[in-house]
Parts: structure tokens; sequence; C-alpha cells
């Protein structure tokens, strides 16, 4: 059996899931699969509380943010959701086959799709990079704030970028020690605020090193870190060796566009943007004309602009199928302002320049 | 040097500190904010209107120490865990700190606990003098210091028992 629907959505992130709310309230009948366990993609792992302003639901902690989308998007009879559902291959013909519980193949034949599929991290490959307890951050995030489950006792930590800081913060919460953050670039990537926030709780932060061996028997032991300098070369006689039993990899996110390339979707390498990102228009709409695109497949930023991105696709889409919203331009316009003021300071301006390559 | 550590400067801190004046009438506000990143729940946290408003959600905070009365309700709304309250008219010797804490166990008022310096070092022993349980769960905590370490002491550790 096909599933005809007017409006799919591959992602249930905040991306998705506020595209989906958006169409919803216009009236559009819409189906969201997602290969999670719960909905909300990386929302439900985030402790902390969000930046940015009152629209993308600033001072509120994410997985908080996550529960309220849910809740909204659950209060629609017209929305239908499946779970633990991956999204395997996009047709000639438009068909969209997705595989549920691992076991039953599902196909759909929407009007018009949101590709919401987020990012995946970047592996990191030195020697030994295949021993237990080394992790990439996402894994440290499921474990600890979904589970439970303390994956270690003496952590490292590799990458300062946000991502890296807000989970070494997590870690330390957790009652895991950690021994520091290990950075290669000369400044700390990620906001200043986080990395201020664990350097006074007592994490060095190193920038300027790397990491270049571990050793364990059947699990990490310990680690060897080295300063670099100026051309990313070892500085010989900076080694160390720092035992530990948990190595977070937090190197960077690369987008997951695996379905916009089986669509014929055209797509541009923006390093500035994490990688090979669709090339869009202001309504958010990829080359063929019923695939729309949010968040952070779209580009690697910040989870509120991944609500500020849905918000406008979903409008988009919505609009793509015909439904009757009286004041379009005016959201459309409002969506984008905040996104634009957003992105204006120092920090957006990479995205912004990278925007250039593919937003027409 | 912040940039690289995370630690900000003692130029990074005289530029945001009140005038000596100010300080010496009681309590106010430090919000340890230096980058332009964009954020702005603190405007709206102050009911007394002394985080004034933003042009920009990048713009750096700025607080009006003239209407700050160093209540401390923004400690626990910055998203940043960036925002302090320092009473410099605590008593003779001693500095009072109200500072945000995302950790259990709480203290408990009256315990003498390590304080450390924006560097994680500790610099001296405080005192506890009260637990403020805060709806969002970045809880506050107020302890005394010596005096020239009002602005050296930012975070406790609780130790293990």
């Amino acid at each position: 059996m096909i599933h005809q629907v007017p409006m799919l959505v591959i992602g249930g992130g905040p991306a998705g899931m506020v595209a989906a709310l958006q169409a919803l309230e216009a009236g559009v009948d819409v189906v969201l699969i997602d290969d999670g366990i719960e909905i909300g993609g990386q929302l439900i792992k985030q402790t902390h509380k969000f930046f940015g302003s009152e629209m993308e639901y600033a001072g509120t902690r994410g997985f908080q943010i996550g529960n309220l989308l849910t809740d909204k998007l659950f209060s629609f009879d017209n929305f239908k959701y499946f779970g633990r559902t991956t999204a395997t291959g996009f047709y000639e013909d438009g068909v969209v086959t997705a595989l549920k519980d691992n076991k039953e193949y599902l196909k759909f034949k929407p009007e018009v799709i949101l590709i919401a599929t987020g990012a995946s991290e970047k592996p990191l490959a030195i020697p030994n990079c295949d021993l237990p307890g080394v992790y990439g951050a996402g894994a440290v995030q499921t474990l600890m704030n979904l589970y439970g489950v303390m994956p270690g006792k003496k952590a490292l930590m590799i990458g300062a970028g946000n991502i890296g800081l807000i989970i070494a913060y997590q870690l330390l919460q957790a009652g895991t020690e950690v021994s520091a953050v290990v950075e290669a670039m000369p400044c700390i990537g990620g906001y200043l605020v986080h990395a201020s926030k664990i350097r006074r709780a007592g994490i060095p932060i190193m920038t300027s090193h790397t990491i270049t061996e571990i050793e364990g028997d059947a699990c990490v032991e310990r680690a060897q870190i080295v300063r670099v300098d100026e051309n990313w070369q070892p500085v010989p006689g900076t080694e160390k060796w720092i035992d530990t039993d948990l190595i977070c990899v937090a190197v960077g996110l690369t987008p997951l566009i695996d379905l916009l390339w089986m669509a014929g979707c055209e797509m541009k390498y923006v390093a500035k943007l994490g990688g090979e990102v669709p090339v869009r228009n202001k309504q958010m709409q990829a080359t063929i004309p019923n695939i729309f695109v949010a968040g952070d497949a779209a580009g690697i930023e910040e989870a509120s602009s991944a609500i500020l991105e849905g918000a406008i696709a979903g409008l988009g889409m919505a609009n793509f199928l015909g439904a009757e919203i009286a004041d379009y331009d005016e959201k459309h316009n409002k969506y984008w302002n905040e996104l634009n003021s957003f992105r204006s300071g120092p920090i957006g301006q990479r995205i912004s320049e990278g925007l250039k390559f593919v937003l027409s | 040097m912040l940039k690289q550590t995370g630690i900000p400067t003692k130029e990074d801190i005289e530029k945001i500190l009140p005038s000596k004046q100010r300080r010496e009438k009681g309590a106010y506000v430090v919000i340890e904010c230096f980058e332009e990143i964009p954020c702005d729940p603190c405007t709206a946290a102050c009911q007394y209107g002394a985080i004034l408003q933003m042009e920009n959600v990048n713009d750096l905070p700025e607080a009006d120490y003239e209407k700050c009365n160093g209540c401390g309700i923004c400690i626990g709304l910055c998203p940043g865990v960036a925002i302090f309250v320092v009473d410099e008219t605590y008593s003779e010797e001693k500095a009072l700190i109200k500072l945000p804490y995302e950790f259990t166990p709480l203290p408990n008022k009256g315990d003498v606990v390590p304080g450390l310096d924006r560097a994680g070092e500790e610099v001296c022993k405080a005192e506890v003098i009260r637990v403020q349980k805060h709806p969002s769960k970045t809880n506050i905590i107020w302890i005394t210091v010596q005096k020239e370490l009002a602005h050296e002491v930012r975070f406790i550790r609780i130790p293990e028992i």
C-alpha cells in the first residue's frame, strides 16, 4: 500500500516539528516520520537553556521546548506520526520508502516533502579510535540524559565548539570528572559563556592542542595530547598522556543530505555551512519544486535557527499546497526578520556568508 | 585570553563594573557576558528595567546600575549562567556574592566550602549564607568572602562526603 499524503516531513527535530505545526495550523494534513525512539531529535537531550529570543523559546531548556512542540503537534487531529521509522529511499516516481521498527517497509507518495534530517557527527581518525570508550558527543548525551547511564568516570572532551563545551558541563553535572577540553584551533569555537562556566568549575580548555593516540587493552585507558603550532603541526616535546576511560568526540557536524542527493536536488559544497548543502530559495524550497529543506540538513547552525527555518519552510509548503493563509507575507517576513537578526552578529556572519552560495 | 582559555581577564571585568560610588551603595549586578551572541532573555528578566533593551539580539547586555537593586532575579534566567550579584557593603570585612549553581547536591546554609576563581582554582573558604531555589533549576547560592575577593570568587565546590 502506498500512503498518499499531502505533506511528508522527514525528521522530527526542531525544524521538522515547527514546519509540521505551521502546516497543520494552515489546515494541511501532515505525516511526520522520525528514526528516533522519541520525537524531538536532539532537543530531547538538551538540558541547557536555549539562547536566542522569545520566538525561539529562549531561556527554556531544550528538552522542555521538545515537550512543548510535541504536545502542540499531537493536539492536531490531522497529524500522523511514525516513530522509529527511517527514510531509506527516494524514487523517481516521487515515492519515499521507509523502514519502521526495523521490520516493516512503508511507502509514501507525498505532494510535498520536507527534508529535515539534521546532521551526522564527524569522526576522529587516530590510532585506536575504535576502542570501547570512544564516543561521539551525541551518544554521550543520549546515554546520560535519556538513559541515565554514566558513560565513564573520567572524560576527555575533544572539541571546544558549543557541543563540546555544553557536554563537558553536563558530564560534570552527571558526576563524571572531565580532565580537559582539547581544541586544535587557537581559539574556543563555542560561546564564551559556555567556556567560562566550565572553566570556573575547574575544567581546563586547551586550545592549540590535539589528541594523537589512544591506548588501552580492552577499552580506553589513556590518551596522548600534544600542542600544535600555527601550521597544525605537533610541537615535539609537548606530548602528554592523560588517564581517561571516556573520549568524547565533538569535532563538528556535517549535513545529512543523502535523500536530497537521491532526489536529484542541486547541491553545493559550502564549508561555512558544514559540507554539501541544497540550493534553495527564500521559501526553503530546493531546486525540485516539491522538496523543501530546513535545519542542519540545510547547513549546520543552531537549533534556534532550525526552528525559524522550519517555520518558513512549513509556511511555504502549506502555500505550495494551496492552503489559504491570509497573512502569509506578514508571517514569512516576520520569520525572516527574526532569522536575519539572529544571524546579524559576529557569530552568524559565517552562516550569512555561506548562504550567499546557495540561497536565491 | 578569554578566547583561548575561557577565563575573562581583569580588564574584561573592570570594563563591566559600575562606578566606585555605586559599588559603595550596595548590591549590584555583574553581567559577565563579553561576546556578541544572539541572546536576550536577560532584558526581559528584570522587572525594574535595569538591564537595558537591546536594539539587536546580538548586542552585549548593559545594566542601569541606578535601577539595579541587586535582587538577583536575572541570575536564574540567563541562559549563559553568566550573571552574578556582588554586595561589597555586606559587612566590614566581607562581601556577598550571589552565584548561579546548576549542580547537585546543593550546599546547606552555614556550610563553609571552597571558593573558586574564574579558572576553577580554590582561593578561599566561602560561607554559604542562603540557598535560593529557582524555578528555572538554575539555583542561586549566596556566599560571603573577604572583600578583596569580591571580584575573584565565581564558583564553589561542594566537597564529596
